[in-house]
């Protein structure tokens, strides 16, 4: 198996780590970074938990070799809160009671900002439309909407004060070798 | 009861700013610092695969894995042989005391034959799950095709394939509920009969996490470490315990964030079970994660019930007698406690109504398809269902509207707890205020006066379901464990998997002990740890599980007073007790000059385990209930569906859809509310979308997201909720589950509005899932 030298900025971590040919970037995320708030749900770009943000796109991270990942910046879950302070959309997936077992959660929260990011004041219609790569079978999506919906108005009224670019360097996270 | 109380960690914004969480396990789960099973990282785990059937009935002529073996990095490759050569049974134990014939239990890999397409034939473990891939793609199975049967009617025909010896007609068990000669005698000479013949489709639970476990043995200890996808820790620990040949005692299952279950992660499947026999073989840990597919393959299935009812009624409307025909799918094998639920299935039967006698005849029908189990409902959708279109078609033929002839026949709020002639003792209700309440918020009077017909070419219809459901059996433990310095452990034999535990118990023990929910933990999940308990499904963890814990909680309280009476130097009855601190009551004659004038629940806490506690007194502050309620606590409801057609195309729209629900006393209303929302939007998806299909060879053709369509947000309407309150007797909390009530409800309201539109096309009755091929065609051949 060929293998390949990747270069990775995390969650604004730059990482280095070395990955065979066909190794997934949710694989290589989750198992040899240790970033598991991307979940793996059906290994096809169908159910939408391994989205994460790669160069400012919203992408199914099961679909992506890890390799086509190379020199690209990539945020998960784990790179929304600000320290302590949860992501206005996190607070109001919570807020809302917009999840359940909490498994989709990572893509939703991950897709929401991708939404808002380009439409910040989306219809309900819109906003189920956007979420349509991303299936929840806990809570009928019903209060997924309202917290999309209670999100573009915190974001619009500027709380949580940490927009979505400014993010903090996280720096507690293990980079390759620290296992 | 206290309405939604949340954490004091919180910031509440007065001003309409940011609301605070809704339950305490959001942080974690929003953040990706939950731990799933597959989450775990395990540097010396293997990774185990299955070879599955390719065919849906088939004999095993060879297995050469000598290719697969060979790969570096292959651990091993195990088939049956191994399997039985070792000390362990290898099979899923399943309840044949309730079947008819003598068929052997499923084995965790195929001795000699499979019986559905998927089923497990060799395990192989490699170094990581890529090549645990590539070595399945190497084994080669040699396969002597058999001929297959899929349906459930098919199979109990004459010259039908079998499936085992011992059932020559492929009829697992039959099952009679009711009484067969009242309800002959109802049928005798009654002013009308209705019939109808319908599918309950199979459909596939589908929870967002796939089933995964990561086993691990001590060799020296005997003793094996199972963190597993399981909403039962407990159950898990005794059927791997009977797998695996071992005592319960060698066994600890520990279920850590588990994402989704809906009845799934509830059964005893071969992944986890191979897992630890391959740890023990291999003395490595052994990491196990199903894919999408695999768990689409394997089952457990719900539904997929084939059924032919009858309605004896009088000439005034009134219901005489039900009679129900139905050939229940149990797939390949009976798993576990699949193949008997047919037998109770009919117990919901009587709806909400009056019916004198009822006769529920079930076939239990081995298949070449995955077993089927229970799913969300479990039994109950398919009881309702029957009913509730049945009562619909005879509105129709009657000629009176759906709703006056259901309020004609609905049981009266005098006449609980009201014993059915299936075997259901319903607790409490007030059925017909919860039908009006349903009706008010749809506004059924104006959806009725404004007619089927509108500008816009489409054709409307509305439908209206009524429900029961039989909620929280079996018993539950719960443990309120007090620390030396007042702060809280509570732990129970459920195990959330969404449902929001965490929130709803610290409330409840908070509530109980009037301490802030930040001094107390909630602990689910380890069977090591937490006494003995049931699990979580069947609607029935605030149910068992929360009286567990209240009844827990009020004897921690009742022990502390005594010993806050003694520091107070008076007796017990003339301690009063508010916000966490014991005092004198007023009045009582208080103690000695020298005695405190109030005691902390923390000081008691320190007196309870510190050195000396006062005579006649035992140490510690920490109660274990294990808790049976004093019978079923009977959920329920109406549902109402509002839905336009396109009669050229067939495309349909849910516009509206109303859930009034009535679930007793609601602890935590915006967690009951979500659990409304989940279990409508599966009810819909059963109604219009999913269904689980096999082709005639027994080949799974909906085996990944892309054929089995299950709800996306844009498929699904708003949900529009109401309630009514109706506590129940038989639970310390009046409480009654709500989890499975959405998928109860759901089918029967949205088939009911669609056949409502098609009527006056001679539509009678359309199958689920209600596609919009589906549709067309009934208006195509009503033509």
């Amino acid at each position: 198996m060929t293998t390949h030298d990747i270069e990775l900025t995390v969650n604004e971590t730059e990482v280095e780590l070395t990955v065979d040919s066909r190794t997934l970037l949710v694989h290589a995320l989750r198992e040899d970074l240790d970033y598991t708030g991307p979940k793996v749900g059906c290994e096809s770009s169908k159910c939408g938990a391994c989205t994460v943000e790669l160069d400012g796109d919203a992408v199914k991270s099961c679909t992506v070799l890890a390799v086509q990942a190379d020199g690209a910046s990539v945020r998960t879950v784990e790179g929304f809160a600000d320290g302590d302070d949860l992501h206005p959309i996190q607070q109001q997936f919570s807020a809302e009671h917009g999840l359940q077992c909490g498994y989709c959660t990572p893509g939703m929260v991950t897709t929401t900002k991708h939404l808002l990011e380009s439409n910040p004041d989306p219809t309900r219609e819109e906003i189920r439309t956007a979420l349509k790569g991303n299936i929840c079978r806990c809570t009928g999506y019903q209060n997924v909407v309202n917290a999309v919906e209670s999100a573009a108005a915190a974001l619009a009224a500027g709380e949580g004060e940490s927009a979505p670019d400014d993010v903090e360097l996280q720096t507690d996270y293990p980079t390759p070798g620290e296992d | 009861m206290t309405g939604p109380r949340k954490g004091e960690n919180e910031s509440e914004d007065e001003a309409g700013g940011i609301a605070g969480p809704a339950r305490r396990e959001d942080e974690a789960l929003l953040t990706g610092r939950a731990e799933y099973t597959d989450d775990l990282r395990d540097p010396d785990a293997a990774h185990l695969a299955f070879v599955r059937s390719e065919y849906g009935h088939a004999e095993i002529e060879g297995i050469d894995a000598t290719a697969a073996a060979e790969l570096e990095g292959v651990l091993g490759v195990y088939t049956w042989d191994d399997v039985a050569a070792s000390e362990s049974p290898g099979v899923l134990p399943s309840s044949t005391g309730s079947l008819d014939c003598e068929v052997p239990a499923h084995p965790v890999l195929a001795r000699d034959r499979v019986r559905y397409q998927g089923q497990p034939i060799a395990a192989v473990v490699a170094e990581n799950r890529y090549r645990a891939r590539d070595a399945v793609d190497a084994v080669a199975v040699d396969y002597d095709p058999l001929e297959a049967v899929v349906d459930s009617v098919e199979a109990t025909a004459e010259g039908a394939p079998t499936l085992f010896d011992g059932a020559p007609d492929n009829v697992a068990a039959t099952t009679d509920q009711g009484d067969r000669e009242a309800t002959e005698d109802a049928f005798d000479d009654p002013e009308n009969v209705v019939d109808i013949e319908l599918e309950n489709n199979r459909l596939i639970s589908s929870a967002l996490e796939p089933r995964a476990a990561l086993a691990e043995y001590d060799a020296a200890e005997d003793r094996f470490t199972v963190t597993m996808t399981s909403q039962s820790p407990h159950g898990h620990r005794q059927k791997l315990a009977h797998t695996l040949g071992l005592s319960e005692r060698q066994i600890r299952v520990i279920s850590p964030s588990v994402g989704g279950g809906f009845g799934h992660k509830g059964h005893h499947h071969p992944g986890e079970a191979m897992a630890a026999w391959c740890a023990r073989d291999l003395e490595r840990p052994v990491k196990w994660t199903a894919t999408r597919s695999e768990n689409y393959l394997e089952g457990a299935h719900g539904r997929d019930h084939r059924t032919t009812a009858e309605l004896a009624i009088d000439d005034d409307g009134a219901i005489r007698g039900l009679r129900v025909e139905t050939h229940a799918n149990v797939g390949g094998y009976g798993l576990d406690g699949g193949a008997s639920m047919p037998g109770w299935y009919g117990g919901l039967l009587s709806s909400q109504y009056r019916i004198p006698a009822i006769h529920c005849e079930t076939h239990a029908v081995f298949t070449n398809t995955a077993p089927v189990h229970s799913y969300r409902g479990a039994g109950r959708p398919e009881a309702i269902y029957v009913t509730e279109r049945l009562v619909d078609v005879a509105a129709r033929e009657l000629g009176i509207d759906p709703v006056e002839f259901r309020r004609r026949n609905l049981i009266e709020p005098d006449q609980f707890p009201y014993e059915t002639p299936v075997g259901a003792s319903y607790d409490s209700g007030d059925y017909e205020r919860g039908l009006e309440e349903a009706l008010e918020l749809a506004d059924y009077d104006d959806l009725r006066a404004r007619g089927r017909d509108r500008d816009d070419g489409r054709l409307r219809g509305v439908g209206v379901a009524c429900y029961t459901e039989s909620t929280g059996g079996g018993f539950e433990s719960g443990v309120v464990r007090v620390h030396r310095d007042g702060g809280v452990t509570v732990s129970a034999g459920t195990h959330s998997h969404g449902q929001g535990h965490e929130t709803t118990y610290a409330n409840l023990v908070a509530d109980v002990l009037e301490i802030p929910t930040d001094d107390i933990d909630v602990m689910e999940g380890d069977s090591d740890s937490i006494p003995t308990g049931t699990g979580t499904f069947g609607s029935r963890s605030t149910i068992v599980g929360g009286s567990a814990i209240v009844e827990s909680a009020e004897a921690v309280l009742a022990k502390a007073r005594r010993f806050a009476a003694d520091r107070l130097e008076v007796e017990p009855d003339a301690v009063a007790y508010g916000d966490g601190e014991f005092s004198v009551r007023d009045g009582a004659e208080s103690g000695s000059g020298s005695s405190a004038d109030t005691v902390s629940f923390a000081d008691v806490a320190g007196m309870a385990y510190g050195w000396g506690v006062p005579e006649d007194m035992d140490p510690g502050l920490e109660e274990t209930t294990f808790y049976e309620p004093d019978g079923t606590a009977y959920t329920f409801g109406t549902h109402v569906a509002v839905v336009a057609i396109d009669p050229e195309t067939g495309e349909l729209e849910l516009e509206r859809y109303v859930a009034v629900d009535d679930c007793g006393e609601r602890l935590e209303p915006t967690i009951v509310e979500g659990q409304v929302h989940g279990g409508v939007a599966q009810g819909i998806g059963q109604a219009v979308s999913e269904r689980a299909s096999y082709d005639g060879d027994g080949t799974l053709l909906t085996n990944s997201l892309d054929s089995y369509a299950v709800p996306r947000a844009s498929h699904l309407p708003e949900i529009e909720t109401g309630q009514t309150v109706t506590p129940s007797p038989r639970n310390p909390l009046g409480v009654k589950g709500i989890g499975e009530a959405g998928t109860i409800a759901a089918p029967p309201a949205v088939v009911n509005a669609v056949v409502d539109a098609l009527a006056h096309l001679g539509v009678r009755h359309v199958d689920m899932p209600l596609t919009d091929e589906a549709i067309w065609r009934a208006i195509r051949d009503s033509k």
